[in-house]
């Protein structure tokens, strides 16, 4: 984060007005209130909760570590792990590379570019739901995406029931929605000293080289910053998935290769009122991500020094 | 909180100021023959990019205007144009009701957002109180916690207020601040010089003038990103609703729209009507596609900001 530059160089030299520090706090009340009550407290109560029997209509019940044990014993957790972390893994670094691909073409077309940018951004404004609808049309037996694909002598799979290509067509509906990771590529890729980019040629650098030791360097911080966020949002995707497979009316072969962490996490806890397991399922998916999210960061910071040592 | 992709680019990238804005002429291959025709390459390249993009959309209005038998193939104008879907759509579903519940719900979940975190990050801005620091690091904290975690006893809280099946819960929370929002408008606050304050304050004028009638009005651009981006987010989520909402009366588009996807979609075991289905589609992305066009120009930067100070 920024060095908050104003207080840190000027802090010192303004007097505290009296008051300053009541009046501080009473900006800052709808945030604390928000704080206990919707975040801290929850937290709190969701531990709790995750060690009881809860249904919402009974008082919660302690159960100790019960539920956690049925964590490791239920079979379809294993499953819906399985599911997020191949969709994660699929979809993340698909999104980051076709991302930067694009906005790699985007910084060589001058002002064109602006037309093109808005052509990618206008499907991420389109409603999850939305989306969901869109894609089981395209993705369906002889939908577009077949059709798409035979026109090049490719034969589609049944992208919408086959369990072996479910998770395959749900990466390729993210994929339409990367626009808001090329603009934020765009905008790093922009502020890349094109002098740089001379020298390096004066010196006989390569588009590889130049890529590898310029490029990659200075918009790092982007990278890094996608690859946490778009990690983040995959392993809890919900809304697309759900509009086309879950509901009122399932699908029954997607169910089982369609059925995503934060998709199980909500049929416990809303469909079956299963308050504590959902619970102790929420707080496995805390931990899971802040592993990751602190793999990643240190990964980055070995990566960036790296770099930088050159 | 230590995800700090802005800081790790930071040494590398000391020239905030070297914006390139003429990058095209430098970036291609200095004139000539080779130049012309990787340009011509670019533009081909991004022009497929384009259609792979819109022509998603495209198909979403054209199969809206299908009957039943011809929704699924793959004409992209079956005529006649079924106009009246977009009628009968109206009529099989309280369409109506389920576009002013997410119209209310939208402005007021973006309106309150706004003005409590615009509130809150000026006190950071601004003020010097004690924990500033720690309390910004709690701030910076929360915006890691996954939704996911603090479901469950969100709804508990409100089932506690008697607020289930009624829309308050789809914003209310939004009075109290969003950590990501703070973060986002502190940034534009700290950008403004404090001399502007001081004098004002020597006029006498109180925090919370300072606050309405200096600050906000500067930093208008800031406030309208954080605006749309919540207009987004509220118009878009399916997951409060599913949630909150029993009452079909009281449904958001979203969830009503998904609704119709368990009666229609054929494939989970509807009546196959699945025109109709897109029609709703049209109905809930119309307006997001709107709202972007009017404000594009603070899509785009909030994105890019949020990308390079993340």
């Amino acid at each position: 984060m920024t060095v908050p530059r104003a207080s840190a160089s000027s802090g010192r030299r303004w007097r505290v007005p009296v008051g300053e520090t009541f009046w501080a706090f009473m900006f800052l009340l709808p945030w604390i209130i928000g704080f206990v009550v919707f975040t801290a407290g929850p937290m709190l109560y969701s531990l709790y909760i995750s060690f009881t029997d809860y249904n919402v209509i009974r008082p919660p019940d302690l159960v100790g570590l019960e539920n956690y044990e049925t964590l490791f014993n239920d079979r379809r957790i294993p499953r819906a792990l399985g599911n997020t972390a191949f969709y994660a893994a699929l979809n993340v670094p698909l999104t980051m590379i076709f991302s930067l691909v694009l906005a790699m073409i985007l910084l060589r077309v001058g002002r064109a570019a602006g037309f093109f940018r808005t052509a990618f951004y206008l499907p991420t404004v389109t409603p999850a739901v939305a989306v969901g609808t869109l894609f089981l049309l395209i993705l369906s037996g002889n939908g577009l995406l077949n059709q798409a694909l035979s026109v090049i002598g490719i034969r589609g799979p049944i992208w919408l029931a086959d369990p072996d290509y479910v998770k395959q067509g749900i990466v390729i509906m993210s994929l339409w929605t990367l626009g808001s990771t090329v603009i934020i590529y765009f905008a790093a890729l922009r502020n890349v000293p094109t002098e740089l980019y001379e020298a390096a040629r004066i010196d006989g650098a390569n588009s590889w080289q130049q890529f590898r030791n310029i490029t990659v360097p200075f918009i790092s911080g982007a990278l890094f910053f996608t690859l946490i966020v778009n990690t983040i949002a995959s392993l809890q995707i919900f809304a697309e998935v759900f509009t086309m497979f879950f509901g009122l009316t399932q699908s029954g072969p997607a169910q089982s290769s369609a059925l995503f962490y934060v998709i199980y996490l909500f049929q416990r806890a809303f469909e079956d009122l299963d308050l504590g397991y959902a619970s102790a399922m929420a707080w496995l998916l805390f931990v899971i991500i802040l592993i990751i999210t602190a793999i990643q960061i240190r990964f980055s910071r070995r990566f960036v020094y790296y770099e930088g040592g050159r | 909180m230590t995800v700090q992709p802005g800081t790790t680019g930071a040494p590398l990238a000391p020239a905030a100021s070297v914006r390139t804005s003429g990058i095209s002429v430098v970036r291609s291959e200095p004139g000539g023959w080779r130049g012309r025709i990787s340009s011509v390459l670019y533009m081909l390249a991004l022009a497929i990019a384009t259609f792979i993009f819109i022509f998603p959309l495209v198909w979403l209005v054209s199969a809206s205007l299908k009957t039943r038998s011809t929704v699924y193939n793959n004409e992209l104008f079956a005529f006649p144009l079924q106009l009246e879907n977009y009628v009968r759509v109206f009529e099989i579903a309280p369409v109506a009701s389920w576009l002013f519940n997410s119209v209310i719900v939208a402005l007021l979940a973006a309106g309150t957002v706004t003005l409590s975190s615009a509130l809150v990050a000026f006190a950071f801005a601004y003020f010097r109180f004690p924990f500033r620091g720690p309390l910004f690091g709690l701030v910076l904290a929360s915006m890691m916690l996954p939704g996911a975690v603090t479901m469950i006893p969100n709804f508990l809280i409100w089932n506690a207020l008697g607020q289930v099946n009624t829309l308050t819960p789809l914003w209310a929370g939004n009075l109290f601040a969003s950590a990501f929002y703070i973060f986002l408008l502190r940034q534009f606050f700290l950008g403004l010089p404090r001399e502007l304050f001081e004098a004002a304050r020597v006029d006498g004028a109180s925090y919370l003038r300072m606050w309405w009638s200096i600050a906000m009005p500067l930093t208008r651009a800031a406030l309208i990103v954080v605006f749309v981006f919540e207009l987004k987010a509220s118009w878009t989520d399916i997951l409060k609703p599913l949630i909150f909402l029993r009452d079909t009366a009281l449904f958001t588009l979203p969830l009503g729209l998904k609704t119709l996807v368990d009666r229609f979609n054929p494939t989970a075991g509807g009546q196959g009507e699945f025109q109709y289905v897109m029609a709703a589609s049209v109905i809930i992305t119309v307006p997001m596609i709107a709202v972007f066009f009017l404000a594009q120009r603070y899509f785009v930067e909030g994105i890019a900001t949020t990308g390079s100070k993340g």
